[in-house]
């Protein structure tokens, strides 16, 4: 009986599929539409590469007419769209759709424009993060935003996720750095959010579509501000006795006015892992390391140094080391930026949370962390942008063994749930895709969850821009809460609703 | 979720408000303290006051985040990070005294550190909001980063109350600047706007600018060592503190002469208008008075000139134009949507508000 439904079903994907193929083929080029298994095979995941499926088919258009034009098919037959840069993110955002056409936006990679007056660079979606600042690197400037895959992500996919980095305390988000984004609706109609001057008339849209995880529109092209890149920059590497006293050390230098370029913590496994891995001459007795950076002119970085040491050693550091020159300073930080492949190398597989807590809850929430290892026994490594309370906790287990993976995913779910309870949120800049969508039920109210879908339909009233992302369903919200009661192993099953 | 519960008879009053309302299918006028009435479009309905809903709610300096309920005085809430050392990086104006945080919000209005430090947007990390429907709903949160769901609190922000009643708002805030120090220099229009065309790629602390009548004010803070060397590059005479807060302080609330038509402008010197355009812009062909701002990107423009050619002229240049003040068609006021644009604003004002019971037509004529 079964075998028989899954035969009558893939009969009717394949009469579908050659529908859609046929319908893509009046608008594109054969060469541009891949629908046999082995070419949709390398786009059946992205970076969060335990959640997989098989696009119907992928599309790689080359001009903008060509993505309008895709889209209006789509949206004549009715076809789910999931747009896909690079493949990077870890949320399953680019997760395909079964039914669905992966619209790969990997050839949009022009860089339009630098522009060294207005300190703005136009490019499209597809260009990779790090590229925008190489071009604006001749004329001393550079694109702020740099999360730790920038050697490979795309812009399109940076404003899809709202993406952060290591200087995002000082520097802002993607949001604050994107000034306007071109793109299409699901209807293929050219529009655009935001401006090159500092606001528009009527509704603000652009923070609404970054972060909207390519539920909204398709991005094609994006004006971002480009700053100048500071004369100088300097890392303190501070250890401490305990993840506490680091912690609180991170409130300290906050507390004294101090705004640090970016201000990263890793616990001792971490460090001891990525000592490994670069050899950048971390403390290994250390049970927390500070990663505490200034920038700015040569006297402005002397004077913040002078402060930032002050009070890292009124905190509790043991140990103090400022990078002497720039060879240092990046030593010190590529231990921080190999985190998670150096987590690969101890663990066979692990799964990368990204909850954001109040800074003040720190260590409360590190202690949580630590009985939680105890009791879904598997072992957990912390590696984290301190200053802004973003966490991200490396839970390490085999998949091959389906009962640590259970473990880890009630694990992960544990400690999003003690982030909502202590006043945080579910995903601080990796974004929600499929992997925390049963967290956006503890996280939101059902009419909240309704204003959402509200303002997806605003945009896309067919829900066909990669549906089944971000807002769970009711039912999905329902059964979860169900399924922790029954557990009883999640300690917040009933949070209190507003 | 994340935000405070707000649990008093002052809620439950709104509440109610709203619930009748929508089911009578009445328009609301959202009030906090009157004193923006000028701005955006005429006012209609009845009031729904929010003077009641008051108090900072939660501040803890070294989260760097504030959380305060719509009604709370704007002055108050600065009062309370000042004594922190603390304060709201964007400078909004106050027109009046008894200017609210959710007025603040709603408005979206920057003052002239704009440019260099960023809009309300920016700095809201969550809100909770009474929509259309008398629902209570919070997004965002208390915290730096936060991308669970999409950013409905910031698109709150500069709205005019059309999507909803903000009820209580947390606003990312920053320590003080610890120099602060203003230059006037003596140049044209064209050079001022040169000047500052050269210093936007150098890594200057330049926090605001101002153009007016041959001389520019510049505005720098960040650390002292910074701000000295700056002082030295940028030359220009040194004002004296207190002299030259008072002028930032009067541009930012339009207490500047050019703002005031009344005692200082002749009686026919036409409609305030203010163009947003981008930076690099050359100085606008229209015949009347300019002030700039935000480093030429906000130039504010007293001109008897048509509406139409002051709205074509933002839009050859890249931005929009809107009659700040004086006499003119609602219609002309602000320059028509994009059609797909325009549309996907009703489509979220049904979201939100479905009865359009909010601020009808504050924000925008055709919304």
């Amino acid at each position: 009986m079964e075998a028989e439904t899954l035969t009558h079903d893939e009969a009717a994907l394949g009469a579908r599929r050659s529908e859609v193929v046929a319908a893509l083929g009046a608008v594109l080029p054969a060469d541009m539409i891949l629908a046999r298994r082995e070419d949709v095979t390398p786009y059946e995941c992205d970076g969060l590469s335990a959640y997989r499926a098989l696009p119907m088919v992928v599309v790689l258009p080359q001009t903008e007419e060509q993505v309008a034009a895709v889209l209006r098919v789509c949206h004549r037959l009715g076809v789910p769209v999931v747009a896909r840069g690079a493949g990077t993110g870890l949320s399953g955002g680019a997760t395909p759709h079964r039914q669905g056409v992966v619209l790969s936006l990997a050839r949009f990679n022009r860089i339009v424009r630098i522009d060294p007056v207005t300190c703005t660079a136009i490019v499209q979606s597809g260009v990779r993060n790090l590229a925008i600042s190489e071009a604006a690197a001749p004329h001393g400037l550079y694109y702020a935003p740099d999360p730790s895959s920038q050697i490979a992500c795309t812009i399109g996919g940076n404003v899809a996720e709202n993406s952060g980095g290591v200087h995002c305390l000082k520097y802002g988000l993607t949001l604050h750095n994107v000034l306007k984004v071109r793109g299409f609706t699901i209807e293929g109609e050219p529009v655009e959010f935001g401006s090159e001057a500092l606001d528009t008339a009527g509704l603000d849209l652009l923070p609404v579509l970054v972060g909207s995880e390519g539920m909204l529109a398709i991005t094609i092209e994006a004006t971002v501000r480009l700053i100048p890149r500071p004369q100088l920059a300097r890392c303190i590497m501070a250890s401490f006795p305990d993840v506490e006293s680091a912690g609180d050390a991170v409130a300290a230098v906050i507390g004294a006015g101090i705004i640090p370029a970016g201000l990263e913590l890793m616990d001792k496994r971490m460090t001891a892992a990525v000592e490994d891995f670069v050899h950048a001459g971390y403390d290994l007795d250390a049970a927390a390391i500070l990663l505490c950076e200034s920038d700015g002119t040569i006297e402005e970085v002397a004077e913040e140094i002078e402060h930032m040491s002050e009070v890292l050693r009124a905190a509790g550091a043991m140990r103090i080391e400022v990078s002497h020159d720039e060879a240092q300073r990046l030593k010190f930080w590529s231990g921080r930026k190999n985190a998670f492949p150096a987590t690969g190398r101890i663990s066979p597989d692990y799964m990368c949370m990204d909850s954001t807590i109040p800074r003040k809850r720190l260590a409360e929430v590190l202690r949580a962390i630590e009985a939680m290892e105890e009791k879904y026994a598997l072992r957990c490594v912390n590696v984290f942008h301190a200053g802004d309370g973003n966490l991200h906790p490396l839970i390490l287990f085999d998949a091959n063994d389906p009962d640590q993976l259970r473990r880890c995913e009630l694990f992960g779910a544990d400690i999003l749930e003690t982030s909502v309870a202590v006043g945080g949120t579910v995903t601080g800049e990796h974004g929600v895709g499929i992997e925390k969508l049963n967290s956006m039920c503890v996280q939101f109210s059902t009419e909240e969850r309704e204003l959402m879908s509200g303002v997806k339909r605003a945009f896309d009233p067919t829900e066909l821009l990669n549906p089944g992302k971000v807002i769970p369903t009711l039912h999905r919200c329902a059964e979860y809460g169900k399924m922790t009661v029954l557990r009883g192993l999640l300690p917040f099953p009933n949070l209190p609703r507003f | 979720m994340n935000m405070p519960m707000i649990h008093d008879a002052a809620l439950h009053t709104l509440i109610d408000q709203v619930r009748n309302a929508a089911s009578e299918g009445r328009q609301l006028d959202i009030r906090g303290g009157d004193t923006k009435a000028f701005l955006g479009g005429a006012r209609r309905g009845e009031p729904l006051a929010l003077r009641q809903l008051t108090g900072v709610s939660s501040y803890e300096p070294t989260e760097l985040v504030v959380t305060a309920r719509a009604g709370t005085l704007l002055s108050e809430l600065e009062a309370t990070l000042a004594d922190a050392g603390q304060y709201l990086p964007f400078d909004p104006p106050r027109f009046a005294p008894g200017g609210t945080v959710g007025g603040m919000v709603a408005a979206g209005l920057a003052g002239p550190a704009r440019a260099a430090v960023g809009s309300v947007r920016d700095y809201v990390l969550g809100m909770t909001l009474l929509t259309g429907r008398g629902e209570v709903v919070t997004f965002g949160g208390q915290v730096m980063k936060n991308v669970a769901g999409y950013d409905v609190a910031r698109l709150l922000a500069g709205s005019m109350g059309v999507l909803g009643v903000i009820l209580e708002v947390s606003l990312k805030v920053l320590p003080r600047p610890k120099a602060v120090r203003s230059l006037a220099l003596e140049v044209d229009e064209a050079n001022a706007l040169a000047l500052i065309d050269g210093w936007r790629r150098q890594p200057l602390p330049i926090n605001a600018t101002a153009w007016h009548a041959g001389e520019l004010l510049v505005r720098l803070a960040g650390a002292r060592a910074a701000v000295d060397a700056a002082t030295k590059q940028l030359g220009g005479r040194g004002l004296e503190q207190e002299a030259d807060q008072d002028r930032w302080a009067k541009l930012r609330d339009h207490r500047h002469w050019f703002f005031e038509p009344k005692s200082a402008q002749p009686t026919d010197a036409g409609a305030l208008w203010r163009l947003s355009v981008p930076a690099g812009v050359a100085p606008l062909e229209i015949e009347g008075d300019t002030l700039l701002e935000w480093g030429g990107s906000q130039r504010w423009l007293r001109t008897r000139t048509d509406a139409a050619t002051v709205h074509a002229a933002a839009r050859r240049a890249g931005g929009h134009a809107i009659r700040w003040s004086g006499s003119g068609p609602a219609s002309e006021r602000v320059a028509p949507m994009d059609a797909t644009v325009l549309r996907l604003h009703r489509q979220l004002k049904h979201a939100f508000d479905p009865q359009g019971i909010f601020n009808a037509g504050r924000l925008h004529p055709d919304l």
